[in-house]
């Protein structure tokens, strides 16, 4: 089969005009007639429901938690991006067009990132219209900070705290529709299949996480905006809920998986401090602004840091990258810290450590504009590591953060499953294979405010849906084999816990599809990860009952997915045998150890189609078209 | 360290509860409470025994989710944090800890340590927000706010929801929750066209919702992870006279 992105004729300024003129239209008397279910509530499903819901339509919303307030999203940072050249330093959106076609190492789709460029003036200025409290400077304009791999500062910050405000914003237009009835709220709920009907996606199976209860809902489309799959790794900055499931699952019904080994690695976060550790605290990389990272020149210096004198110190990003900076990109800061720690000269107990170091800028611009720049994030660190980053320099190391990777969509957002479309970082389509900074909260409001209410009408008014109850045979057969998965969880019986198993299924990612990949590597892990499946089916302990708030049932489900999926992580690792963005393997660099891309042979977006379990699933090809953008080695010395 | 720990099991909303005594051995002052609690956790799975209920997501103190009582404190001794952020470098070898649900009328019990706080949502639901449809903003600089305004509205706006300002309030009033959000939009200029009508909702749902009344012990704002001050209950208290003054004029 052929994969086609719909991307729209003529010319990239005008593709995304010219295809809302082409696009059909649904009548708004008509919209209350079509229900639409959106999976999650962060950025992408919360902006999503809401500006259905804003057109009349009659939207389902379901999320994992107690409220949609609690998203993932939440925890963003640092900032959103928009080129509104607000600061008069050069920016256009062409420049943040190409800046992210760049950082992404050519491995994204044209005009799908344009479009994105084009749409980020318009977030902003929704944004603030719902009240979100964005910087100012005292003339009560909009403030801006710069963000790794720009040169120029686009990005719009609350505190650190923007994620959380630009939710909120999104959540509170939600619940807007909520009080009018346009949107109605399941929370509690894990989508744990998808109903496809004829080829086209009608619906979900959800388990009532309070009751045990599993329902059904029927639908004419259904929105996915579930997030991203970091958390296979056991340790990242994701939330401890968040998982794949839900993009699995559909995957397991049909969609097609893309780019699963585009993870990004973040370079910011407080490192491991034993096995209990549950989750990885990041750092946001504005903190990169101001902030210098160095490590000794000397191997095994077990020196306090203010005890190493300057000329003794190596300041690497700076040396290796002097036109970035501290502000290379994300995937390239990742892997310097990796190098100097394989080096010798990592810090802290563990090795496994740079410093982070705010003197110099405490020393300019005095410790009150550190405090009030970032002084939620060093009570942050203060609070997990006992330590004043004030006084001495942070430890920072690289950890598990978003991943690029995602289920296949064409320009209209909608995978290859009719009616399926995925929103946000559930998608594979805008970041390629390394995500800037500030750009995850563009995208998945993008995605939800302005795309998919043009789309997704094109879609309905276009294709023919036929009515359907939830009694149809597709609602049974899944509603059973999710039924039969979780009696199967709970009859192992075994002496294992599920996150012992995801702890060591967390190992083998980490060790060996982590932030540097070899052909070895990458063949044991997909020798191990059968194995470990095969223990957990057999090993797994799953005490407590099914009707009923069970957070190890949960746990388990999405233990077992992981360990479906953590395969074709690999896999489409080993298959691409050149380095792109965050996706480095060590057969493939340059002379100076930065990422080699092959154009020849991996110029293309890899959709994997499902198989069954165990079975190698089957390749399909997207090839990536420059037209616009000359694909370089990238380089920010 | 060796903690004991007293928790509040119970198997449901219609269930009886009750203390059930455990221990937790091993534990490394670098745990965060809530990793010392999975431990304890992993153990009772182990044994085939029901683990004990507490919710958590983002565990970086942002997502609001976590939150009970460690001897009758909302998210523990340490001020200005979420129990996801508490770490047990806080307590001493041998200490013994007192685990509760948040306990308020309008927060039923789910499970052990969870309980329902869709109340919240429906506080905000009922006019929480500025009804701007997605399309019609106008440029984002067209709207001029004075730096310290925003900064204000942002000290509002960093409400987590986590409902701690409930649990402590002998009332079991939630207006520090609601204030917040009423103080964030009145504050700024967006938020001014439906000030006087989203205060006089928002008061009446968080009424209807069952909680209770104010009466100025400042318990919320001491135990508050995101430190919102008193002073939002005060200027809420303020726009909700100016507005029923306005509603009588208007009819």
């Amino acid at each position: 089969m052929t994969l086609d992105p719909k991307t729209p004729a003529g010319p990239l300024h005008d593709k995304w005009d010219r295809h809302r003129f082409q696009s059909r239209l649904v009548n708004p008397a008509n919209r209350r007639k079509y229900t639409i279910i959106v999976v999650g509530t962060g950025l992408a499903g919360g902006s999503a429901a809401s500006s259905l819901g804003e057109l009349g339509y009659n939207v389902k919303s379901f999320c994992i938690h107690d409220s949609p307030r609690r998203a993932h999203s939440i925890a963003a940072q640092g900032g959103i991006n928009a080129a509104k050249n607000y600061q008069n330093d050069g920016d256009s959106i062409q420049r943040l067009f190409y800046d992210t076609i760049k950082g992404g190492d050519y491995r994204s789709r044209e005009a799908n990132v344009f479009r994105l460029a084009q749409l980020s003036v318009n977030i902003i200025d929704q944004c603030v219209a719902q009240g979100v409290p964005f910087a100012r400077e005292y003339g009560g304009l909009l403030d801006n900070r710069s963000f790794g791999g720009a040169q120029v500062s686009r990005t719009f910050y609350a505190r650190g705290q923007t994620g959380q405000q630009l939710l909120l914003g999104a959540y509170q237009s939600m619940m807007r529709q909520v009080e009018k009835g346009t949107v109605q709220l399941f929370a509690n709920r894990e989508m744990l299949d998808l109903v496809v009907i004829n080829g086209q996606a009608r619906g979900i199976i959800c388990r009532n996480l309070i009751t045990g209860e599993l329902e059904r809902h029927a639908a004419h489309a259904v929105l996915l905006c579930t997030g991203g799959y970091g958390t296979a790794y056991y340790l990242s900055t994701n939330a401890v809920n968040s998982n794949v499931t839900a993009a699995w699952r559909a995957h397991k019904r049909g969609a097609f998986f893309a780019n699963p080994c585009f993870t990004q690695i973040h370079p910011t976060c407080i490192p491991v401090s034993g096995t209990h550790q549950s989750k990885l605290t990041l750092m946001s990389e504005s903190l990169r602004n101001d902030g210098r990272v160095w490590v000794p020149k000397q191997q095994g210096d077990k020196r306090a840091p203010q005890e190493i004198p300057e000329a003794e110190r190596d300041y690497y990003l700076e040396r290796k990258y002097p036109s970035f900076g501290n502000l290379v990109p994300r995937d390239v800061a990742s892997r310097n810290a990796k190098f100097v720690c394989d080096e010798g000269r990592g810090v802290g107990d563990s090795g496994l450590a740079v410093y982070l170091d705010f003197t110099d800028a405490i020393r300019r611009l005095g410790k009150d504009v550190i405090r009030t720049r970032y002084g939620n994030l060093f009570d942050m660190y203060r609070k997990i590591t006992d330590e004043d980053p004030y006084t001495v320099p942070m430890r920072i190391y690289p950890a598990i953060h978003y991943t690029m990777g995602g289920l296949w969509v064409d320009y209209n957002l909608m995978s290859n499953l009719p009616g399926l479309h995925v929103l946000g970082e559930a998608n594979f389509s805008d970041h390629g294979a390394n995500r800037l900074g500030a750009s995850a909260l563009m995208q998945g409001l993008c995605d939800g405010y302005f795309v998919i209410p043009y789309t997704l009408a094109h879609y309905l008014a276009s294709t023919s849906i036929p009515a359907i109850t939830t009694d149809h045979d597709g609602f049974k057969e899944a509603a059973s084999s999710v039924q039969s998965r979780i009696d199967r969880l709970l009859s192992v019986k075994g002496p294992k816990t599920p996150r012992q198993l995801h702890r060591e299924l967390g190992a083998v990612l980490w060790d060996d599809v982590g932030m540097s990949r070899t052909d070895a590597g990458l063949k044991r892990a997909l020798d191990r990860i059968p194995k470990l499946r095969e223990e957990f089916w057999h090993s797994v302990s799953v005490p407590g009952p099914a009707n009923n708030l069970n957070k190890n049932l949960e746990y388990a489900g999405r233990v077992a997915d992981y360990l479906e999926f953590a395969e074709a992580l690999a896999l489409d690792a080993l298959h691409r045998t050149e380095s792109c963005g965050g996706h480095f393997r060590e057969e493939s660099q340059t002379p100076d150890g930065e990422a080699l891309r092959d154009d020849a042979n991996f110029s293309y977006a890899a959709a994997w189609e499902f198989k069954g379990v165990g079975e190698t699933p089957v390749l399909h090809k997207e090839p990536l078209e420059f037209e616009y953008v000359k694909p370089s080695q990238r380089s920010y010395k | 360290m060796k903690i004991h720990l007293r928790v509040w099991r119970q198997a449901g909303p219609d269930k009886p509860g009750r203390l059930v005594p455990y221990t937790a051995d091993n534990v490394s002052p670098d745990m965060s409470f809530l990793e010392m609690l999975d431990v304890v956790n992993e153990g009772l799975i182990a044994r085939g025994e029901d683990p004990i209920a507490f919710d958590s997501d983002c565990r970086e103190g942002i997502c609001g989710t976590c939150g009970f009582l460690i001897d009758g404190l909302p998210h523990g001794p340490q001020r200005g944090s979420t129990v996801c952020q508490l770490h047990m470098r806080a307590f001493s070898d041998g200490d013994t800890l007192v685990l509760e649900p948040w306990r308020a009328r309008a927060f039923p019990p789910i499970k052990d340590l969870v309980v329902d706080r869709s109340a919240f949502d429906r506080i905000i639901q009922a006019g929480g927000y500025t009804s701007i449809n997605v399309g019609g903003a106008q440029d984002a600089n067209a709207i001029l706010i004075p730096k310290p305004v925003v900064e204000q509205a942002m000290d509002s706006a960093a409400c987590i929801g986590c409902g701690a300002c409930v649990a402590a309030c002998k009332n079991a009033s939630a207006v520090l929750f609601t204030s917040a959000k009423i103080t964030h939009l009145g504050l700024v200029p967006q938020g001014q066209v439906e000030r006087y009508t989203r205060v006089i909702n928002m008061v009446d749902r968080h009424d209807a919702e069952g909680f209770g009344s104010c009466s100025n012990e400042g318990e919320c704002e001491a135990v508050c992870p995101k430190e919102i001050s008193i002073t939002n209950i005060a200027r809420m208290n303020r726009d909700y006279l100016k507005a029923t003054l306005i509603r009588g004029v208007n009819g």
